[in-house]
Parts: C-alpha cells; structure tokens; sequence
C-alpha cells in the first residue's frame, strides 16, 4: 500500500491538516455520495410524511410502501425532454442550476462529521459556510432572471429581498454563538467549525444550554432564518405555487429541475448542520460529561447498531404485514431482502461496537469511536431534517410584507439584543 | 498538531504541507479576475457583467487566500459575491434589458480613459522596477518593498485579525479608533438612506 495511503490512518486531524489529498479527496467523494443517499431517503421520507400528516398514504405503487419512488422519479426526470425557452438567455439559464448546486456542496468541506471526520478544518470555517451558501442564492436570482418569464422573475426577487434580509439576523445570532466559544481561560475564540465545537466540550455544555435562555433564542432566531435561507415552507415565497405557479424554476424541466432539487436538499442539510455545530455540540454524544464512565461509553457506542436493528424490524414485520396475494410476492421478496440487508448492518455495526469497546488507540477502537461521532452528528441533522417537513405540513406560507416585518422587526432587534445580552454576560462571568 | 506524533511523521507533514502548485493557482486566479474584469466592462447586457464581477471578486478573494488571509477570503465572499452582489442582480434584473442593450453608450471619452489607465499602469510599473532603490529610508530602516516575512500563521489569521483591531499593548490594537470611526460611518450611511428614502418617518 503507498505511503500517501497508510501514513494517514493514525493521524488524529483531519486530511485537509495533515496535507493529505488522496484522502481529502477520499472524504470528498464518501460526503458527497452520503449527501446524495440522504436527499433520496430525504424526498422518500418527505413525500411519506407529508402524506401521513394529510391523512394519505403517499406513494405505494413502486415497490413496498413506494421505497424505490425516489430512483423512478429521478429515472423519470433524466429521461425527460430538457426544454430551453426560445426567448430565455441560454447560457445563465444553463449555468444557473449549476451555481445553486456547485454552492450546496462547496460547504460539506468544513462541516465536522467528527474532531478528525472532516475534509479540512479552516481557520474562518464558519465564516465561509455562512458565505458559501449566500452565494446560493445567486443561482435562483439567475435563473428566474434568465427564463425571461414573469412569475420566475418575480420569484427571483422575492428570494433575494427574503436573502438578505434575513441573512442579517442569522449572522448576528451566529456570532452571539461564537462570543461564547471565547470564553476560556485565554480569551481566545475561534471560528473554526470543529473549534466550536471543541469549545463547547471543554466549557461542558451544549451553547444551546449556555447563559439560558440566550443561547437557546439564539437557536431558534437561527433555526427560522435557516428556513428562510433555504427557500423551504412556511417561507418558500420564491416558489409560491399558488401565485408564482413554481416560482423561479417554472420554466425548467427535467435533469436541470432536478438539479436545483439537489441543491435545496443538500443546502437544508448544510444549514441544519451549522446549527447542530454552533448550538447542538456538533459530534459529541448525549451527557458527555455526566455519564462518562467507560460502561456509558460502551452503552451509547451501542445506539447506532440498535438504530439500524430497528429499522430492519420495522422492515420485516412490513413483510410480515404484506398482503399475501401471489400478486405481491415480488414486493414481499423485494422488502425482505432489505429487511435483512439492514439487519446485516446493524449486526456489523454491533461486531464493531463490542470489539471497540476498549479506550485504547486500536484501530477497531478509533473505527468506533468515528462511527459514534458520525452517528450522533447525522442524528442531530436528522431531526432537523425531520423539522423541516414538519413545518411544511403545520404553517400555511407567509405573506411577502409579513415575511419582511417578521425579519427586520422581529428578528432582528431580537438577535442584537441577544447578542448584546451575551457579551455583557460573557464579561461579567470571566 | 498532535504532540505525541513522532518526528519522522511530523516531518513527512511538513514535506507534505507545503503549497501545492502556487504558481500556476497564482496565474489561474490572476487570469481569471483579468478576463471576468474585461468582461464585466465590455458586455452589453447588464446581467452578464453582474455575474463576471462575481467571478472577478471570488478569483481575488482566492488570491487572499493565497496571501495566507483566510479571514479577508471570507469577508469578501460573504460581503460582496454573497450580499452586495446579490443586491446588485436584484436592481439590474428590474431594468429592461432590451432597451438597454440598444441604448447608445456614454464612451466618446473612451481615448482619455485609456491615456488614464496607461498612466497609472506606467506609475505601477516604474514603482515596481524602482521603487526599492529608491524609497528605502536607510535611516529608519523602513522600505516601501519590505522583504516578504510569512509572520501571520494561517491557522490563527482571524485571531491576528482581532489582536491588531481590539487588542491591548504594543502593536495591538493600533486600529480600535479607526476601525470605530469607519463603523461611525457606516451608521450615519444607514441614517442617511432611511431619511432619503422615507419622507414620514
């Protein structure tokens, strides 16, 4: 094996640090196809839960319970007719969905899976996710100005009014966070992603803890401009169907739409992870410092093999339930075989929790330790995620004025109160 | 950087973490901010010259990057491809393009602007080629070309950043007053856009 491989493997930062590209790009390739299976399991999920909120069913036709809807649909939309609009400017409207997408995954390279789980760690981590993903925006304003069409344009604008108003507010309550990773004994903060986070196990609580209630309304000012930020419900006016038919991509069809697609999952998932970093202690696992004693480790180094061997029980008794028509032996076939492809997962995963279960510098140990950084942080992720589709189903969108109001007279005063609240408690507690 | 490493490791790292390519990302960057800057003058259409000013202002903040200045990289993507240009898009996309582009333009004066830029390129070349005979101050010891001293670490540029700026003894903080009264400005600017714009306030 090369040199360039194996010299990293016991190394403790992350690739971009130790100057190794084969696996930085080794990381990039593994985040990128874990993103993309995350946006499939993400458009599954949404449209199932969607329609249980509305007292539906949701997709069942294409295979068990419409599991393999997502590769139909994607199937379906790279085989579609690619329709460029006569009067359009063809090539912003070609580069558009390009800008949005190129934007959404330039962030995964600072996002800490873990203290070394991470393409590179920067010095202006947070810095550069926060201005990375503004650029986002820019790929929508382009692409409703390039379809040459009214209700594009008109989403176009509303979203870049929507962007910067509320980036305002999201900035000041990301900054009240990092006030408080500078509350150590140097003084010093930082704005590295897994500094944040490293700040917040030293300090021995989650900033969303911290100084209660500030940290937490700094949260949940973050967590309603992310929405905002990501053009989702109840704030999606860029893609108001029933006024703007669909907004900013009404004139794209086909491979290009569903690139813009990619680009909103992957973008919710980004922001959602600033917020579990900042706020949610990033990768460490529930009560870090209550429960620390080896058998707790042991214990939650457990959870993700129990995580999977749930699912594959929900698997086999939908199997069990199947309906037992010849006419859904297929299907039956289909959900066992998965059933058991998770089960064979969660068996994996339970081997390595046990055989790592020692603190020592093993690599069974280090791969276990790593899976229980990776699992906790994408649980966090997860459950915003979740929230996401929860809003969409609860809250009927905003209206634009009342959009902004909720912007710039609520939000904002809030978070520079914040803010202001944190520094001063910041420099009577040193 | 783990201490328990072993020097052999470290060094290997060391090797490793050395610039890669710095020249041709140099030429790479630098070419790119030229050629979007040429474009963003010499396209009729308004939107095109927004987003070549786009790939001008995100090829500099790579050559700040490059400097060793991540924090100034990111300021500059997050102020003005992210925020300033997106306000920019937002003006020009509600003015109607077909008419603009027809327009006769305002460049009759385009031999004066040319004998301008000719003069300032011929001021920045001749400092270069002789500005470091000439303006060394052999007394103080200060120079206009000081030799290049890689002193700001990159792992810690934004920390540098808030010494110089809120610091306190010796260098540090040389800039609070500056930096406050820039800020001062900034307020009256906000000021002054909301009573221009809002006749009953």
């Amino acid at each position: 094996m090369p040199n360039f491989v194996m010299s990293y493997l016991g190394s403790t930062v992350t690739p971009g640090e130790a100057g190794n590209q084969f696996w930085a790009l080794m990381y990039v390739l593994i985040i990128f196809a874990g993103v993309s299976t995350a946006v499939i399991c993400m458009n599954w999920l949404e449209r199932k839960a969607l329609a249980h909120f509305q007292v539906r069913l949701g997709p069942m036709r294409v295979g068990p319970h419409g599991l393999l809807q997502p590769i139909a649909d994607a199937l379906k939309l790279m085989l579609k007719e690619d329709i460029i609009p006569a009067q359009a400017d063809q090539f912003v409207f070609w580069v558009a969905p390009l800008i949005g997408l190129l934007a959404a995954f330039t962030v995964y390279t600072v996002i800490p899976f873990g203290p070394s789980q991470a393409v590179s760690d920067m010095n202006i981590g947070i810095l550069f996710m926060l201005g990375v993903s503004s650029l986002g925006v820019l790929g929508i304003v382009v692409a409703g100005w390039a379809s040459n069409s009214h209700y594009p344009l008109i989403g176009a604008l509303r979203s870049s009014a929507q962007m910067v108003s509320y980036e305002v507010a999201m900035g000041l309550a990301v900054v009240s966070a990092i006030l408080m990773t500078s509350l150590n004994a140097s003084g010093t903060g930082t704005l590295s992603m897994i500094g944040i986070v490293q700040a917040q196990q030293q300090q021995g609580i989650w900033f969303i803890f911290k100084f209660f209630p500030l940290g937490f309304i700094a949260l949940v000012i973050f967590a309603i401009a992310m929405v905002a930020e990501v053009n989702r419900a109840p704030f999606d006016m860029a893609e108001a169907e029933s006024e703007l038919t669909a907004g900013f991509h009404t004139e794209y069809s086909g491979l290009r739409w569903s690139l813009f697609m990619l680009a909103e999952y992957a973008a919710m998932i980004a922001v959602s992870s600033i917020a579990v970093t900042l706020w949610l202690g990033g990768w460490m696992r529930p009560f870090p410092n209550l429960l620390h004693a080896p058998a707790w480790d042991f214990i939650f180094s457990l959870f993700p093999g129990l995580t999977f061997a749930g699912l594959a029980a929900i698997a086999f008794i939908g199997t069990a339930r199947m309906p037992s028509d010849s006419f859904f032996k297929i299907q039956r076939i289909g959900l066992g075989v998965f059933a058991a492809l998770l089960g064979f997962i969660a068996l994996l995963l339970l081997v390595i929790a046990v055989a790592g279960r020692s603190a020592d510098a093993s690599v069974a140990a280090r791969f276990n330790q790593g899976i229980g950084y990776v699992y906790w942080f994408v649980l966090k992720v997860a459950v915003f995620m979740y929230l996401f589709i929860w809003y969409r189903a609860t809250w009927p969108r905003y209206r634009f004025d009342q959009l902004m109001r909720v912007g710039w007279k609520v939000l904002l005063p809030i978070s520079l109160g914040v803010l202001i609240l944190t520094a001063a408690v910041g420099v009577i507690v040193r | 950087m783990n201490p328990a490493m072993d020097p052999a490791m470290i060094s290997a790292l060391n090797s490793s973490m050395a610039p890669v390519a710095t020249p041709w990302f140099f030429y790479v960057l630098a070419g790119l901010a030229v050629a979007s800057g040429l474009a963003v003058i010499t396209r009729r259409n308004a939107v095109h010259s927004a987003l070549a000013l786009i790939v001008t202002l995100l090829s500099v903040a790579g050559l700040y990057l490059m400097l060793y200045a991540p924090f100034v990289a990111g300021v500059q993507i997050i102020v003005y491809a992210g925020g300033i240009m997106v306000l920019f898009l937002f003006v020009i996309m509600l003015v109607n393009i077909e008419r603009a582009t027809k327009d006769r333009q305002f460049n009759r004066i385009w031999p004066v602007g040319l004998a301008a830029a000719c003069a300032l390129l011929a001021l920045f070349v001749s400092v270069i080629v002789k500005g470091k005979a000439l303006l060394n101050d052999p007394i103080t010891g200060k120079a206009l070309w000081p030799d290049p001293v890689n002193k700001l670490a990159e792992s810690s540029n934004t920390q540098q950043v808030a010494a110089l700026l809120y610091g306190e003894g010796g260098r540090m903080g040389q800039y609070t007053f500056a930096f406050e009264i820039a800020s001062l400005l900034l307020l009256v600017a906000i000021l002054g856009a909301v009573i221009m714009t809002k006749k009953k306030i």
